[in-house]
């Protein structure tokens, strides 16, 4: 975890999403307009936050093999940042869905009715409420083995409550969301090869951002519990 | 020796561009081009590289406490 190399990797690869996001070319698609753009940024979000959960619990069953506390730190630093990344994806969508979504000839009210009726926003923020409730339900235990048990078996809960609330009922429902008929961003109608360019960089890039930063913690939090580390 | 080089790999970025620009009397450089959309690149690349270096600053720190341990 302490080599440099997938760091500089990471850095290199966000600097060409920024550049190459914003100056290449991209499909013209009405509403959307240069928008389309936002896919390097909002949709790497979730795919990242997605990955960042995958860690969390990985580690969280190894915890419950082995009962070693280092899993547990690694679990909850990876489930940490993928709630950030979350809140992020859902902030950048809420700015994203004002210009696209939103009519501007109604009043903002009606609109706001509209766009918080999308099953795709009500899932997401279940998930993300299932993953707050996991650092709530964490931090009331005191004792550090029962603390580092429960939380893992409750963080295999909300990885396991992803699937209905952000994969499978928004694709049920009808929505303004674009993707609800497959996977968003991987098939090959919903981006062209001009994207793809740049896409595949960028959710990697993210994704090793979202890694290097839940390592920091992860090495601050080995040395604060040195002791109790086997 | 890390930040020097990703400020040449920066660099040489900006480079491409300039030299894409081309022309015999064209005065106006790249950051005044048509819709000045290169302003908004180099602003964002700024912040991004702050909280990198912020990042490169914090991963030293912790490094250095792990030696020290």
């Amino acid at each position: 975890m302490n080599k440099w190399w997938w760091k500089i990797l990471s850095v290199c690869l966000l600097i060409y999403t920024i550049i190459a996001g914003l100056l290449f070319d991209v499909p013209k698609v009405m509403i959307l307009n240069e928008t389309i753009r936002n896919l390097y940024f909002h949709v790497c979000m979730w795919f990242s936050m997605m990955i960042l959960f995958i860690v969390s619990v990985v580690n969280a069953v190894k915890y419950l093999r082995t009962n070693n506390l280092r899993y547990d730190i690694l679990s909850r630093q990876y489930a940490v940042v993928g709630i950030v990344y979350g809140l992020l994806g859902y902030a950048t969508g809420m700015i994203w869905a004002s210009y696209t979504w939103a009519d501007p000839n109604n009043p903002a009210g009606a609109s706001f009715a509209a766009i918080a009726r999308e099953p795709k926003l009500i899932g997401t923020g279940i998930a993300l409420l299932i993953y707050a409730a996991y650092l709530v339900l964490r931090d009331s235990v005191s004792d550090l083995d029962k603390k580092a048990r429960i939380s893992s078996v409750y963080n295999i809960f909300a990885f396991a409550f992803l699937f209905p609330s952000i994969w499978i009922i928004p694709r049920l429902l009808p929505s303004l969301h674009p993707g609800g008929e497959g996977n968003p961003a991987l098939n090959y109608n919903d981006i062209d090869a001009r994207m793809r360019v740049v896409f595949y960089p960028a959710v990697l890039g993210w994704t090793l951002l979202g890694v290097w930063i839940a390592s920091l913690k992860v090495r601050l939090n080995f040395l604060k519990e040195k002791t109790l580390l086997k | 020796m890390k930040h020097k080089l990703l400020l040449a790999i920066l660099l040489l970025f900006t480079n491409l561009y300039t030299w894409a620009q081309g022309g015999p009397a064209e005065m106006a450089d790249v950051m005044r081009s048509n819709g000045k959309i290169y302003v908004v690149v180099a602003v964002i690349l700024t912040i991004f590289a702050g909280i990198v270096i912020y990042l490169i600053r914090l991963d030293r720190k912790i490094t250095k406490l792990e030696k020290q341990s």
